[in-house]
């Protein structure tokens, strides 16, 4: 059978090659980068921009980034038909091609990342590492953090005030240039699809703009539901112990945190989520307005096909209801979650829209093709490109976070 | 003591020293070092819609000649059906590629369903082979990420089996559908003009299979090379010319209806 054969329907006039062959791992692609790219930003608001109320958030966003970084590329390493050459990006790239920047982006931001996640660290480390060192008679499992630590403070033990100073102006350094390679790496996954002239509903030089700013709206939502969840977790922890440990503050300090926190955070939120509608709505606008050749058949994906999915799961479900979650005044930490977990949602609608949507129309505009998406896997393709391998991508960064956490501890004052 | 003029001689002469060897290291895709071996051929195809009776047989010689897989649905060639009628409806079908070809009046609509079109509300109707452009500027080697698939000297596009990641971005990027993945070689796969063929002096499997002369080869870099003098001389039209890769398959009697 042919690749995407299994998951196509066609209907009218199509060509016999034509499939949807970017599934839905293409669509977790934008999504996974998206996301990564969206929290370093917001951990970036606070470390260049001095935005105070970020500083409990921030940091959590930054190790997050880090955890979601493998993930990024998992979904594009799935969807190749020769996965043991994913490699040759890397190591051949034919720079004519978008994705082949993708290894030299990629290596770059990740440079970026664990450098400044090493900086904000480092007096922990040291500290973690003297103190481990100083101790007598210690487990298995001390002489093992003993060492992680040790390596982690790459030889330097300097945590004079002096040398803490300059962590925090290398801090500052790496998070401002981070922003825009953070931008850059998923706008440029926005100019993958963006440049494709062969694909009517694509090309628009708003691609990439359109992309960076729902990835920047996916990463704060996401770094939201995650901080909110742990939050929580420590605070039932906390009213469990009913004490005063030095890791778990008290229930309301928690509380009180928290909601702060969410209160802030969700501004931003908002704004880039209202700048992100209007760039969509502008090229949704100005191609029914200049009405092209192509126009007849997007006309009929947009407002016919998937009407469903564009109007009502993405702009109505995805944006305007979490929309009003949000400003209505005396925002709960119960109604940020429903809001944020609504506005992730609409950027995975978006991601799909976009993807999946672009490919639902022939090349002749006169035909159509819909993607049943394999839910239950019968082999390795349909496990790939199907429900379970969407799932995998999307837990993979909370599994990666949890171990992360631990040599990097992201909630608690270092 | 070095004079500041002296320094700044010996420096200028120090840079352009060390220029000179870093000039000579230059980065060279595969494909450059290709397009300067000039080649005197460019090859180029004609197709003749007027001869063409959708017969199917060049489709059924191309998936025997090169191997894909006769009953998958993807083929390096196809034949396309455009049956308008008198009240201005354009139908258009390829069931199969038109492999076997058209053998129903019914126009495929997919999925099963069928439309029925009464021999007396038509106005007129014809064939359109299809099969890669070997575009003067393939978008589809534009974007391959690792260079899997070039341009050869002689205009064919072509792609390695060995190299090729199988991300599907060319799939994507050539605007005639005319990629596909092979299903035994999980790789691009497409139509090279039989290039296996053509440099041993035969002509394409599927040139040579229609009964009708409609497919024709030839290499536009020769005056005398009778497809050549019609592309050249006649009224030639391509398909889809607006995305600027310059369409190297040429048609005679095309009609605007043809997308
Ligand atoms: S027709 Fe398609 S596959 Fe052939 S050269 Fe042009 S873009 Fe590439
Ligand atoms: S599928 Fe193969 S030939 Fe096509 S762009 Fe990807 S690597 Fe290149």
């Amino acid at each position: 059978m042919a690749h995407g054969e299994i998951w196509t329907l066609k209907e009218f006039f199509v060509t016999p090659n034509e499939y949807i062959y970017w599934s839905i791992q293409i669509v977790m692609y934008p999504f996974m980068t998206g996301v990564v790219a969206g929290a370093f930003v917001l951990s970036s608001l606070y470390h260049v921009f001095g935005i105070r109320q970020l500083k409990e958030i921030a940091r959590f966003a930054l190790v997050f980034s880090l955890a979601l970084l493998p993930v990024a590329m998992m979904p594009l390493q799935m969807h190749l038909q020769q996965p043991m050459r994913g490699i040759e990006i890397f190591i051949t790239p034919h720079f004519t091609s978008a994705i082949a920047a993708f290894g030299i982006v990629f290596t770059v931001y990740f440079a970026i990342v664990a450098s400044e996640i090493w900086f904000v660290y480092r007096k922990f480390i040291v500290e973690t590492a003297l103190a481990l060192r100083e101790k007598a008679n210690r487990t298995m499992a001390e002489k093992l953090w003993h060492l992680t630590y040790s390596v982690l403070t790459l030889g330097s033990y300097d945590i004079s005030e002096k040398a803490i100073h300059q962590d925090e102006r290398a801090v500052k350094i790496l998070a401002t240039v981070g922003i825009p390679v953070a931008c850059f790496l998923h706008g440029y996954a926005g100019f993958i699809f963006g440049s494709v002239k062969a694909n009517a509903l694509w090309m628009t030089p708003l691609m990439p703009v359109i992309f960076i700013m729902s990835a920047i709206v996916s990463g704060i939502a996401l770094s939201m539901l995650t901080y909110i969840v742990v939050m929580e977790i420590r605070r039932f922890i906390a009213a469990r112990r009913r004490t005063a440990h030095e890791a778990f503050q008290s229930i309301e300090e928690i509380r009180g945190t928290e909601v702060n926190v969410v209160r802030i955070t969700s501004k931003y939120l908002l704004f880039f989520l209202i700048f992100a509608i209007s760039l969509e709505l502008l090229d949704l606008i100005f191609r029914g307005y200049t009405a092209l050749k192509t126009w007849d058949i997007l006309r009929r994906v947009i407002y016919g096909k998937d009407f469903f999915d564009i109007f009502i799961l993405q702009y109505g479900i995805g944006n305007l209801v979490p929309f009003i979650l949000f400003v209505i005044p005396g925002l709960t930490i119960r109604r940020t979650v429903v809001g944020v977990i609504l506005v992730l949602f609409g950027v995975f609608m978006m991601r799909w829209n976009v993807v999946i949507g672009g490919q639902s129309f022939s090349l002749t505009y006169s035909g159509f093709m819909h993607y049943v998406m394999p839910i239950i896997p019968h082999d390795m393709e349909t496990f790939n490109e199907g429900l379970f391998g969407a799932l995998l991508v999307m837990i993979t960064p909370f599994v990666l976070f949890w171990g992360l956490n631990k040599v990097f501890p992201a909630f608690r004052e270092i | 003591m070095m004079k500041r003029r002296d320094f700044l001689r010996y420096s200028a002469k120090g840079v352009a020293g060390l220029a000179l060897p870093i000039s000579a290291i230059e980065i060279v895709s595969p494909g450059e070092i290709f397009a300067d071996r000039e080649s005197g051929t460019r090859w180029v195809f004609l197709v003749d819609t007027y001869k063409c009776t959708g017969c199917g047989l060049c489709v059924k010689a191309c998936k025997l000649e090169n191997e894909v897989p006769y009953e998958a649905n993807v083929t390096r060639t196809w034949v396309e059906r455009y049956v308008m009628t008198k009240e201005g409806k354009v139908w258009a079908d390829t069931p199969k590629g038109a492999r076997d070809g058209f053998t129903t009046n019914k126009i495929d609509l997919g999925e099963g369903r069928f439309q029925d079109v009464k021999n007396e509300e038509i106005q007129k109707a014809f064939f359109v082979p299809k099969l890669c452009n070997q575009c003067e500027y393939p978008p589809c080697v534009q974007v391959c990420p690792v260079g899997a698939t070039y341009q050869a000297a002689d205009g064919v596009v072509l792609v390695d089996r060995q190299w090729c990641i199988g991300c599907g971005y060319c799939i994507m990027a050539c605007p005639y559908g005319v990629r596909f993945f092979h299903p035994v070689y999980k790789v691009a796969e497409k139509c090279n003009f039989c290039y296996h063929r053509i440099n041993k002096g035969l002509k394409p499997a599927c040139v040579q299979a229609c009964p009708f002369g409609a497919r024709m080869i030839g290499n536009i870099k020769d005056p005398n090379d009778p497809v050549s003098k019609v592309i050249r001389t006649g009224r030639v039209g391509v398909i889809k010319d607006e995305y600027g890769t310059m369409p190297q398959v040429y048609y005679l009697g095309l009609s605007r209806e043809v997308v």
